[in-house]
C-alpha cells in the first residue's frame, strides 16, 4: 500500500509531494535497515509519546510486534515505491491513453488498467521484497519481539544444542521461502495471463 | 441522440445535421514546436470526415485534440454543441477546466487508435464490455449481449475469450474497433487505424470501417489510405504544416486538386 502511494505520487504528484517522496525513499534506502529498526523503534516511540504528552494524555507502551510491522512497512514501503514506479513505467502508454479516451476517472483507471497493467512487471521485484522481508524479521529480535531467530538462540542457550535449534530455525526460513515460491509463481502466472508465454518459461 | 438538436447553436444557420464537432482556430505547440496553426473543421450529424497529410502535418494531433488526449494550446473546441471549458495551464497553454465534463464527452467518443490499444490483461470480451460496465453504468448482462452481437459483427465471435496479444493486428483492430462501437459513440474518431498493419490485413478493417460509414455514422478518419478516403468520406481535409491547405468533397481534392502541395502530395503517394 505504501509502495502504491508512492510510485504514486513519486509519478503524478506535485513537486512538494515528490520531493517529500524522494527524501523518504533516499533515507530509508541509505540507512542500514538495523539502524533504521532502532532509530524508529526508540526515536518514534519516543516521538509518539511526546506528542500524545503535549495533547494532554498519557504516554503508550507501544509493544514490539506493532512497532516491528510498523518498521518493516516503512522499510518495505521505501524499496516497493521504487519497484513499483519502475512497473507503472513500463506499461505501453497506449493502454493507459486508451482508459483516458474512453473517458475513466482517475481512480477507476488505477484499479481497472493501471494495477493489473503493471503487476506482470511488478511481481518479480516484489517477491524479492517479500523474501528479504521474511528474513529481515531476524532483525526485529533487537527490540524485543519474539521472532524466530531470537527463539532459536534462546532454546540453543538453555539446552546447548545450538546446532538443532538454528538448523530447524534455517530449515523453517527455507521452508517459508519454498512456500512462498510456490504461492509467487501462482500469482505471477495469473498476472501474466494476457502476455505470451516466453520460450523456455516454465 | 435526439437530445442534441437542442444543444445545435442558433448560428448554424439551419442546415439539415447537426454539428457533431466543431473546430475553431486551434493552435498546438509542443514546446517551441507549433504543430497547429490556428485549424477549424466542422464535422456534421451522419458525415465522414477525413483528414490527410504528409508526416508531420499535424493531422494525429488535431484528432487527438477533439477528445483532449493533447490539450490544445488555444482554440475553441465543441462536441455535439457543447464547448469544452479550457482554462490556462500556466505555461501559455491551456488544460480542460472541468475533469467531469471531458471525462463526459470523452466516454461519447469512440477512438480508434494506430497500435488498437487494447487492454493486455483482459480478454477482447472484457475488453469491450470495460467502459459500458464501468463508466456508463450499463448492467453487465446487457453490455455483454451488446459485446457479443458486435463481435459477430466485426467478425470476432469465436474470439471472445482471446487476450489481445494472442491474435494478429488486423483481429486486434476489429476488437478495437467493437470495443469503441460499445459506448455507442456520437462519432467515431480514427487515428490511423490502419498503419501499423501487414498489407495483407489492412483490408479486413478497412471493411469494417467502410460498413460503418455506410451505415451513416459520425466519423472523423486520419488515414494513409488515398483509396479508402475516396471511397468512404464525405468531406476531405488536406493538412500541411499546421494549416489546411485545401478541403472539400473527396471527387474535387482527388479528382481536381487546386494547390500546388496537394497536387505533390497526392502524386508523392500514388
Amino acid at each position: 500500500m505504501i509502495g502504491i502511494c508512492g510510485a504514486y505520487g513519486k509519478l503524478y504528484g506535485g513537486p512538494v509531494v515528490r520531493d517529500l517522496l524522494a527524501i523518504y525513499t533516499t533515507l530509508v534506502r541509505a540507512i542500514p535497515d538495523l539502524v533504521l529498526i532502532l532509530i524508529i523503534f526508540y526515536a518514534g516511540t519516543d516521538l509518539i509519546n511526546q506528542a500524545l504528552a503535549a495533547a494532554g494524555w498519557g504516554p503508550i507502551d507501544i509493544g514490539g510486534i506493532p512497532a516491528g510491522i510498523g518498521v518493516l512497512g516503512v522499510v518495505q514501503g521505501a524499496y516497493s515505491t521504487e519497484v513499483l514506479r519502475g512497473a507503472i513505467l513500463a506499461i505501453p502508454q497506449g493502454q493507459v491513453e486508451a482508459a483516458r479516451a474512453y473517458g475513466m476517472p482517475p481512480g477507476l483507471m488505477l484499479r481497472r488498467i493501471t494495477i493489473p497493467a503493471m503487476l506482470p512487471f511488478a511481481i518479480p521485484g516484489l517477491a524479492n521484497l517479500w523474501l528479504i522481508a521474511t528474513k529481515e524479521t531476524a532483525l526485529l529480535a533487537l527490540i524485543g519481539v519474539d521472532e524466530l531467530t531470537q527463539m532459536a538462540r534462546n532454546a540453543g542457550s538453555a539446552t546447548k544444542a545450538y546446532l538443532t535449534f538454528f538448523t530447524a530455525a534455517g530449515a523453517l526460513y527455507l521452508a517459508l521461502t519454498l512456500l512462498s515460491n510456490v504461492i509467487i509463481a501462482r500469482i505471477e502466472r495469473w498476472a501474466r495471463r494476457g502476455m505470451p508465454a516466453l520460450a523456455g518459461a516454465h | 441522440m435526439t437530445a442534441v438538436e437542442v444543444d445545435a447553436s442558433p448560428g448554424t444557420g439551419g442546415s439539415a445535421a447537426a454539428e457533431a464537432i466543431h473546430i475553431e482556430n486551434l493552435h498546438k505547440r509542443f514546446g517551441p514546436l507549433h504543430v497547429l496553426k490556428g485549424v477549424s473543421l466542422s464535422a456534421r450529424d451522419g458525415e465522414v470526415v477525413a483528414i490527410i497529410g504528409g508526416s508531420g502535418s499535424g493531422k494525429s494531433t488535431l484528432l487527438r485534440c477533439i477528445n483532449c488526449l493533447e490539450n490544445p494550446t488555444s482554440g475553441i473546441i465543441r462536441v455535439n454543441g457543447e464547448e469544452i471549458k479550457l482554462k490556462p495551464d500556466g505555461h501559455g497553454g491551456s488544460v480542460p477546466a472541468d475533469r467531469r465534463q471531458i471525462e463526459r464527452i470523452r466516454s461519447r467518443l469512440g477512438m480508434v487508435f494506430q497500435n488498437f490499444n487494447l487492454w493486455s490483461h483482459m480478454t477482447l470480451l472484457e475488453n469491450i464490455i470495460e467502459v459500458p460496465i464501468h463508466v456508463l453504468g450499463v448492467p453487465r448482462d446487457e453490455a455483454v449481449a451488446t459485446a457479443e452481437k458486435l463481435l459477430a459483427r466485426v467478425g470476432l465471435a469465436e474470439k471472445r475469450d482471446v487476450y489481445p496479444s494472442f491474435m494478429s493486428g488486423g483481429q486486434q483492430q476489429r476488437g478495437a474497433i467493437a470495443r469503441a462501437l460499445a459506448i455507442q459513440p456520437r462519432v467515431m474518431l480514427f487515428d490511423e487505424p490502419t498503419s501499423a498493419l501487414d498489407p495483407e490485413l489492412v483490408g479486413e478493417v478497412l471493411r469494417v470501417i467502410g460498413d460503418l460509414a455506410k451505415e451513416g455514422r459520425t466519423m472523423v478518419l486520419v488515414t494513409h489510405e488515398m483509396k479508402f478516403a475516396r471511397q468512404v468520406a464525405s468531406h476531405v481535409v488536406y493538412l500541411y504544416n499546421g494549416l489546411v491547405e485545401e478541403e472539400g468533397p473527396p471527387e474535387q481534392l482527388f479528382g481536381a486538386p487546386k494547390s500546388d502541395r496537394l497536387k505533390q502530395f497526392l502524386r508523392n503517394i500514388h
